[in-house]
């Protein structure tokens, strides 16, 4: 098995993972005019972790969930399940399991035969489908509602009842294909809590993707960050959001200040001067800076980079200070609002910038 | 509107209470209201009229002779009715049999198969009977069937079944396609994702909610084959009256009011079809799928 | 296996089970409706039999027979005149039907449309039971409205209109009328579709920048329907062209339009390569208006 060299994600590794992707590709179209919607991703999925695979719309996510569940075969590349090669299986023998992003509820069954169809054409006993059922139903708090069809429940209501319906054959792995995107942003909260108690209580490995970067923070075991059909980088929501290994990572998640800088001698020097980082290589680099990192201090003090305020936006809790360096490249701070009604520091006042030391990222232009 | 706030408010400003001219609406057009209306009583009234004379006692067609059913009693005595009806029957309902099952899977072949080589012919064709006069059609079937007639002595009714059948397929055709195109196609990958094989799914899933787009297929079909006269009249061995074309032989004659109470009958029996498929349809629609 | 080859293979599968899904379809129609028309072709072609039917030799002299005649005795060509009057009237009567049922048929359609939403489908309901009855029945319905001692001329006597019955039925007259009743659903039921995808917003925009009602349905209304009044249009008049039994029942013998004069020949008058050449042409004026309306309305696809 190859392991991508970004693949940081040592604590959950286990002898086999649940499910692995190796270099996969997928094209779509003919002929010159044809569009890789996959570019030989590998990843593994350890068993019983919460995998969320993210990027903007068109990176290829909810290609590479479809050709594990099977409605996509690949154009390249082989997909294990458990270390057994799936690649050929048909959607229906294999044992992984999927929430669609428009749930896909069986409009003439009721809830109680929506949740039950997986198992009964898995052949399981007539006794053994219902126990199954109810259980599940108890499970996504829904026992009220088995009799009722799809059509009279509301969006969270269908949402839970696609969770039952694909969690119900007990699968290797569950796949969340956006499943949060068409509920409002309350009931979303709500469901990714829901979601995260369901994936404990099951131990059932989820692999989940969504363009939703902080859902993807807040619920995830570890992140797939991805891009134009490639994986950039995989590792714990920390570690993506503190050390991106580039700039599009840097920028798609969170706010990033990027200042162009200059390596020479092992040190990162700002174009005025001031050294905020170490990295080996020489020559132009970007250097990537949280807003939320930038503390504002007195102008002329040591170690501080000079910079000129340009304005405010007060965001409720924070503010984002508007700040320009002496070079004229625009740097965000954000810092906590002031109880007064006070909007920070004036337009026009020089201030200097501090930045903790581990806070820098040197990215490769 | 205007009346209750003047109530309401007897102070009010003169302004609203002497406002006469309605509220400016912007899909109102001037006459289109009296034309549509006229239109639906165009359409009606003969209908109406004809309904209302199949009760009349008189034999004459424009007296009044007072309440009766004696035309209803007359044609459900008459023996030649009887059969031809009988016979309608029997080619309705074959031809709608076997021209909603062609089509059912046509409409599988053209909408579940994506874009394939030849899916535009193989519209085009389905669609023919709809393209072509059917004066056309019937002389054609004339022709073809006379001379098979000749050559093997068959005289029944196959070759009314397979014109009725053929000429029905467009129309069963048309709501099955619609009601598959508005499918939900990740309820079919659902279901094999929840381990149904394709039969499986076919059956459970696909089949059950293709339903009523084959019942509103079969009832068009079983219509339009009730109500053809031309291809009928053309393609009929000597004795084989449908209804419709025994109506049409009774205009060389003169016309009794038998003739509104077969109408009407058959009216009537249309209008409960159709509410059927009324029905059917509008079920759909309230469907959010 | 190269995602190139995987592809072909899956279209090859597709088109496969495509076609064989259709295959009794096909067959069917093949049988019963679109072979028997190739029969026609060649008969048009062939030379008229001696107890009717057709003979060899391969002739043109049926299709030249449609617009032409030769004198019996000097062989001399002119105009088949007989002919070029049912040719008139079958196209002066389409073409009235169609204006007819259009100016009856736009408003009501609007009105349907503007109906409001619950009400609607009734009112549709109502357009389709017409549409749906026995044609049999339409015309026997509208035949006891126009006939001497019918509804029309007793309701004029009685009220003093006219002293003596006007004579409608078996004149053209009475064709039109009776193509008109039958067919106005079919201008109805397109044009309603039509206007029911019209955003009625557009209406407000146009009042806003000062448009008259007659502007708004001029240059608003008519252009953004127009694939539902070409279709409107095509539906009544194909149909009228090849009518039959409308004028047969309401036109009495004499005033025959295309469709009896066909049939005519492959009745008493034992001329069936000339019935043959008669349908062939008669279907190659559906498919050239056929051809119109696909034009139009994939210019309109495109526009969206």
């Amino acid at each position: 098995m190859q392991h991508d060299p970004n693949n940081h994600g040592g604590q959950h590794v286990s002898a086999r993972p649940a499910v692995s992707a190796e270099r996969v590709t997928k094209r779509f179209g003919q002929g010159t005019a044809d569009v890789r919607a996959l570019d030989e991703v590998s990843v593994s999925v350890a068993r019983g972790e919460f995998f969320t695979l993210l990027g903007p719309s068109g990176c290829g996510k909810t290609t590479l969930l479809r050709c594990i569940a099977g409605f996509e075969t690949p154009s390249a590349g082989r997909i294990h399940l458990n270390g057994k090669d799936i690649t050929d299986e048909p959607p229906n023998r294999r044992r992984v399991n999927t929430v669609f992003q428009s749930y896909a509820l069986f409009p003439h069954l009721t809830v109680a035969q929506n949740v039950a169809f997986g198992l009964e054409m898995m052949g399981k006993p007539r006794a053994e489908v219902s126990r199954t059922v109810d259980r599940m139903l108890a499970l996504v708090r829904l026992d009220q509602l088995a009799a009722r069809r799809p059509e009279a429940l509301s969006g969270g209501q269908q949402q839970r009842v696609a969770l039952a319906r694909a969690l119900a054959p007990q699968p290797e792995v569950l796949l969340l294909d956006e499943p949060l995107s068409a509920l409002d942003l309350k009931l979303r909260k709500e469901m990714q809590s829901e979601l995260k108690r369901l994936q404990h209580e099951t131990g059932i490995t989820f692999v989940f993707v969504t363009h939703d970067q902080e859902e993807a923070l807040t619920m995830s075991d570890r992140i797939g960050v991805m891009s134009t059909g490639r994986l950039l980088q995989v590792g714990p929501p920390r570690e993506i959001y503190n050390r991106p290994v580039n700039r599009f990572v840097a920028d798609f998640i969170g706010e990033t200040n990027f200042i162009p800088a200059m390596a020479q001698g092992g040190q990162v020097r700002l174009a005025s001067g001031e050294v905020v980082g170490e990295s080996a290589q020489a020559g132009p680099v970007t250097v990537a800076i949280r807003p939320e990192q930038i503390r504002l201090s007195e102008p002329g003090e040591v170690g501080g980079i000079p910079a000129t305020v340009e304005g405010a936006t007060y965001l409720g809790t924070d503010s984002h200070i508007h700040l320009r360096l002496k070079d004229g490249s625009p740097v965000v701070a954000r810092v906590p609002s002031l109880p007064s009604a006070e909007p920070g520091p004036a337009p026009g006042s020089s201030v200097g910038l501090r930045v903790a030391p581990g806070a820098v990222q040197v990215l490769e232009d | 509107m205007t009346e209750i706030r003047v109530a309401a408010a007897p102070d009010a400003p003169p302004l609203a209470a002497t406002r006469t001219a309605p509220p400016f609406s912007v899909t109102r057009m001037p006459g289109f209201g009296l034309v549509a209306v006229a239109s639906f009583a165009v359409l009606y009234l003969p209908i109406i009229t004809l309904v209302i004379f199949s009760f009349n006692a008189s034999t004459s067609m424009s007296s009044w002779g007072g309440l009766s059913l004696d035309w209803y009693r007359a044609a459900w005595r008459n023996e030649v009715v009887q059969e031809a009806t009988v016979r309608s029957l029997i080619l309705a309902t074959s031809a709608a049999v076997i021209s909603t099952t062609v089509a059912t899977l046509a409409a599988l072949g053209t909408t579940r198969q994506g874009r394939f080589p030849g899916r535009t012919a193989i519209y085009a064709m389905v669609n023919q009977p709809l393209m072509v006069p059917e004066i056309v059609t019937a002389v054609s079937l004339l022709i073809v069937f006379g001379f098979v007639r000749s050559l093997t002595g068959y005289q029944g009714l196959g070759y009314l079944i397979l014109a009725h059948s053929a000429f029905c397929v467009p129309f069963a055709y048309l709501p099955i396609r619609a009601r598959l195109e508005g499918m939900d196609r990740t309820l079919e990958l659902a279901a094999a994702d929840l381990y149904a094989s394709p039969v499986q799914a076919f059956r459970r899933i696909t089949l059950p909610l293709l339903a009523p787009g084959i019942m509103a297929g079969a009832m068009l079909a079983f219509v339009v084959s009730l109500d053809d006269v031309v291809i009928t009249e053309f393609v009929k061995s000597a004795g084989q009256d449908t209804l419709a074309t025994y109506m049409l032989g009774q205009f060389r004659r003169t016309l009794t009011p038998e003739v509104n109470a077969i109408s009407t009958a058959l009216l009537g029996f249309t209008l409960v079809l159709l509410t059927g498929f009324f029905l059917i349809t509008r079920k759909r629609a309230r469907d959010p799928r | 296996m190269t995602s190139g080859a995987a592809e072909a293979a899956g279209l090859r599968r597709r088109t496969r089970a495509g076609w064989l899904l259709s295959t009794p379809a096909l067959v069917l129609l093949a049988a019963g409706a679109a072979g028997p028309l190739l029969v026609v072709l060649v008969f048009s072609f062939l030379s008229q039999g001696e107890y009717g039917g057709v003979s060899l030799p391969f002739s043109g002299e049926a299709w030249f027979r449609i617009f032409l005649q030769r004198d019996i005795f000097d062989g001399t060509v002119s105009a088949a005149d007989a002919h070029l009057a049912i040719f008139w009237r079958s196209v002066w009567i389409s073409l009235a039907t169609t204006l007819i049922t259009f100016a009856m048929g736009l408003p009501t359609a609007w009105f349907i449309a503007t109906r409001p939403p619950g009400q609607r489908s009734l009112w549709l309901f109502l357009i389709t039971i017409p549409f749906w009855t026995n044609l049999l029945i339409r015309t026997f319905a509208i035949m006891e409205v126009i006939r001497n001692e019918g509804l029309l001329n007793t309701a004029l006597l009685s009220l003093g209109v006219i002293d003596q019955p006007i004579q409608i039925l078996f004149t053209d007259w009475a064709t039109l009328i009776g193509t008109t009743y039958v067919y106005l659903p079919l201008m109805v039921l397109p044009l309603y579709a039509a206007i029911d995808r019209f955003d009625m917003r557009l209406l407000e925009a146009g009042y806003d920048l000062y448009a008259s009602r007659w502007s708004v349905l001029r240059r608003v209304i008519l252009p953004l329907v127009r694939p539902g009044i070409v279709a409107g249009c095509i539906l009544v008049f194909i149909p009228s062209l090849g009518a039959y039994v409308t004028p047969r029942i309401l036109g009495g013998g004499k005033n025959m339009m295309i469709g009896n004069f066909i049939e005519l020949q492959f009745g008493q008058a034992r001329n069936w390569p000339l019935g043959a050449a008669l349908s062939m042409a008669l279907m190659v004026v559906v498919m050239a208006a056929l051809l119109v309306y696909v034009r139009v309305s994939a210019r309109e696809g495109r526009d969206d």
